[in-house]
């Protein structure tokens, strides 16, 4: 079913829209594509998003490198962690890239995420450099929580985690679009689940006051066919998650295409401002086990994860969509791959050797603002240490 | 004048009719007035609603039905569904709603009918509220307050009546209040509102009715009672009483009946369990040389036995002249049958037992 990549492709129009036709050296170039995407499911919807996506160079561009650079920092975290430079838990987003690139690309900066503790993806398409990701997984000072949140607990300007506990997020997505609506905000919260969290509890409350208060939610469920080891068939007695907020409209939405999901994400955005609430399904995978002390290969076979690489992944699909309608060549491709293995690389070597924080701030950021000469305990009585 | 100063028997009366009272009162020269608990967390609402935009209050029945308990009375009458919004009965849900409405920048104040039901919601209060400022190094404050009536009511059985406070005073990131008294409740509930943390508002229902004398200043709009700050209810030299909430009223009880054998208790009322005001027990009890902690929850990790370790690891440890000794509820679910339920709650009783015991006297 996911083979049947479609494509139309636009040629340059005779008006000159964009910089690019500017340019003598890519004048033989698209500067637009037009996709079709493998058609949505329904619920409780009349209509849906568009199934012919529209795809710029520039948008061609800007997805690649995104998805690249989070498939190439993944892999370093991989490698980084069996090297014993990250601790503790470590969740990699490889296989599902679409989902984090595609909605960002139809939200705002000043649209909200929250996400599970698969986290580094979304970390970095809110803005957060390679650098920041790579270094809060080593524990430097330099990590985008200063090494204090680690690979769950990640966070920047409108991006609230990074929650560790599966389905914590939901409700604090469900409220943190009930905050942008009582601003007066033209704005949207999306709030990230996993088809293992589709089935818990406050999910459901959520679900219901948020469709009660009609907030602007964009429930989804990244559907990797997983919750840890436990399949999707084995955990839920429904696995059409796009159906499971009942009352709450839902889309089911190839996740492995970048365009369907951003074509998805731009319908939701538009739709919840109007109608309050509504679920989205992206169907994707994950290449790695659950983390990293999982090697994903005792519930599944590696042939099934050697065939969704071959015949789904995000990037490999795109890639080939975009060289094959014109809009980007292999040699810019090349280009790309290079530009961010060297990023990835420089990044990783700063998590490596930057210094973790000063012992001191042990004690820092449990409080805000606490009142002057505010001492925390620490593990004896002879360790009173200053606070801020 | 004599009018102002008149008893507001304040349960018949709209927070409306509260406020613009008190807005006399700070106008008018000293006086004090009476004000039940329930009206001193009403009007604290109803003035932090009008003073800060981003201030709202929801949970079950806080709007329509006027609270569970009628605390909210009025709310939502003045004030309308976008600052006092009805919740489901969800609470993992509208507890994890506030949290994330206070991530993004607003001041729930979310009400816990009985704190028994914030069990259900306990990961939201600790695992989101209080840890996601540290994890963010300082990026997500969470300015929330939880609140609502804690510790046993009167003949509801085991599921409905316990004290949360040493639960929650266990996590850093928390502050945790619990007022005793009408001008304990108006400036801590204020002061909550106003924080930048997450603090979880221990009331007890059983106080929601008793009236106490409100003074002047803790009538004005920003009287607000700092964190980490006890306070001095009884001065004395013989002994130190800790308590917090309603047991503060059986330390009074009790040092008004030993003051006739001669015996002047130094009852201190905690006001707040997290941050504890280490330094006023260490100083009273450098100065009575007794201690005996009194609390309506069970003794085992309670608060009393943070009070004793925190003693042991004072320079007040010298100046024991005996064992402290703590006044708790008993070790067992709360039974339902009247006389049980007496025998498991702590009675003025008990406190003298362990004033006598400690000072041994007879």
């Amino acid at each position: 079913m996911l083979s049947s990549f479609r494509f139309t492709i636009g040629r340059a129009p005779a008006k000159p829209k964009s910089w690019i036709l500017g340019s003598t050296q890519v004048c033989n170039m698209s500067t637009e594509m037009t996709h079709e995407v493998v058609p949505y499911k329904l619920h409780r919807l009349e209509k849906g998003p568009n199934l012919q996506v529209k795809c710029t160079r520039d948008e061609a561009l800007k997805f690649y490198k995104q998805m690249r650079t989070i498939r190439v920092m993944e892999t370093t975290a991989s490698n980084l962690y069996k090297s014993k430079m990250i601790r503790g838990f470590c969740h990699l987003y490889s296989g599902q890239e679409a989902v984090a690139v595609g909605m960002e690309a139809s939200i705002t900066p000043d649209d909200s995420i929250i996400t599970a503790y698969r986290a580094h993806g979304w970390t970095y398409t809110r803005g957060v450099s390679v650098k920041g990701v790579l270094s809060e997984l080593t524990g430097r000072s330099t990590g985008c929580a200063s090494g204090k949140g680690g690979s769950m607990h990640m966070y920047t300007k409108n991006f609230y985690g990074g929650n560790g506990i599966v389905g914590a997020q939901v409700p604090l997505g469900a409220g943190i679009a009930l905050a942008h609506r009582y601003k007066g905000e033209d704005s949207v919260c999306i709030a990230l689940y996993g088809d293992g969290a589709a089935n818990q509890g406050q999910l459901f409350e959520a679900f219901n006051i948020a469709k009660l208060w009609d907030l602007p939610a964009i429930f989804v469920c990244e559907n990797n066919g997983f919750g840890m080891g436990t399949s999707a068939e084995r955990a839920a007695a429904s696995t059409a998650y796009y159906t499971r907020g009942d009352y709450v409209p839902g889309i089911w939405v190839d996740g492995m295409d970048v365009l369907a999901v951003k074509e998805a994400t731009r319908f939701a955005k538009d739709y919840v401002l109007k109608n309050g609430p509504i679920l989205l399904e992206t169907a994707t995978y994950r290449y790695h086990g659950h983390s990293m002390s999982d090697p994903g290969t005792s519930y599944r076979s590696r042939d099934e994860i050697q065939e969704v690489r071959q015949t789904r992944d995000p990037i490999g699909k795109f890639s080939e969509l975009a060289t094959a309608a014109g809009l980007l060549t292999k040699e810019e491709i090349k280009k790309m791959d290079d530009e961010i293995k060297k990023e990835v690389a420089a990044a990783a070597e700063a998590a490596k050797t930057d210094p973790e924080l000063p012992l001191e701030e042990l004690y820092t950021y449990i409080y805000k603002n606490p009142p002057a000469n505010t001492r925390v305990r620490g593990c004896d009585d002879t360790v009173w240490a200053p606070t801020k | 004048m004599a009018t102002l100063c008149k008893t507001i028997s304040s349960v018949t009366r709209s927070a409306t009719k509260l406020n613009q009272f008190s807005r006399l009162l700070s106008t008018s020269q000293r006086c004090s007035v009476q004000m039940a608990v329930r009206d001193a967390l009403n009007t604290a609402m109803d003035e932090e609603i009008e003073r800060d935009e981003k201030v709202f209050i929801l949970g079950e029945e806080v709007g329509q039905y006027n609270g569970a308990y009628k605390v909210t009375k009025g709310l939502w009458e003045k004030w309308g569904d976008k600052r006092v919004m009805d919740t489901p009965i969800t609470e993992m849900g509208f507890a994890g709603i506030a949290v994330g409405a206070a991530m993004a920048g607003l001041r729930p104040v979310c009400e816990f009918m009985t704190f028994n039901f914030s069990m259900q919601a306990i990961d939201q209060v600790i695992n989101s509220a209080a840890k996601t400022y540290y994890m963010s190094a300082g990026q997500v404050p969470v300015p929330i307050v939880f609140r609502g009536p804690n510790g046993a009511a009167a003949g509801v059985g085991a599921q409905h009546s316990q004290c949360f406070a040493s639960w929650y005073s266990q996590c850093p990131g928390l502050i945790v209040a619990s007022p005793y008294s009408s001008e304990d409740a108006r400036g801590l509930l204020k002061a909550a509102i106003r924080n930048e943390n997450p603090v979880v508002f221990l009331e007890n229902e059983l106080m929601y009715g008793t009236s106490f004398e409100v003074s002047d200043e803790a009538l004005g709009k920003d009287f607000l009672i700092p964190f980490g700050k006890a306070k001095i209810e009884r001065a004395g030299s013989h002994i130190t009483l800790v308590a917090h909430s309603k047991s503060v009223g059986l330390c009074l009880e009790a040092a008004n009946e030993l003051v006739g054998q001669g015996v002047e208790c130094e009852v201190i009322n905690l006001r707040t369990l997290r941050p504890l005001d280490d330094q006023t027990i260490i100083e009273s009890v450098m100065k009575t040389n007794h201690l005996v902690t009194v609390e309506s929850g069970w003794h085992h990790c309670g608060i009393g036995a943070e009070v004793v370790a925190l003693v042991m690891e004072s320079p007040a440890f010298n100046y024991l002249d005996a064992p402290v000794l703590r006044v708790t509820g008993a070790d067992v679910p709360m039974p339902y049958a009247k006389s049980l339920e007496d025998l498991a709650l702590p009675q003025v009783k008990n406190v003298l037992t362990a004033v006598r015991k400690s000072l041994n006297i007879s």
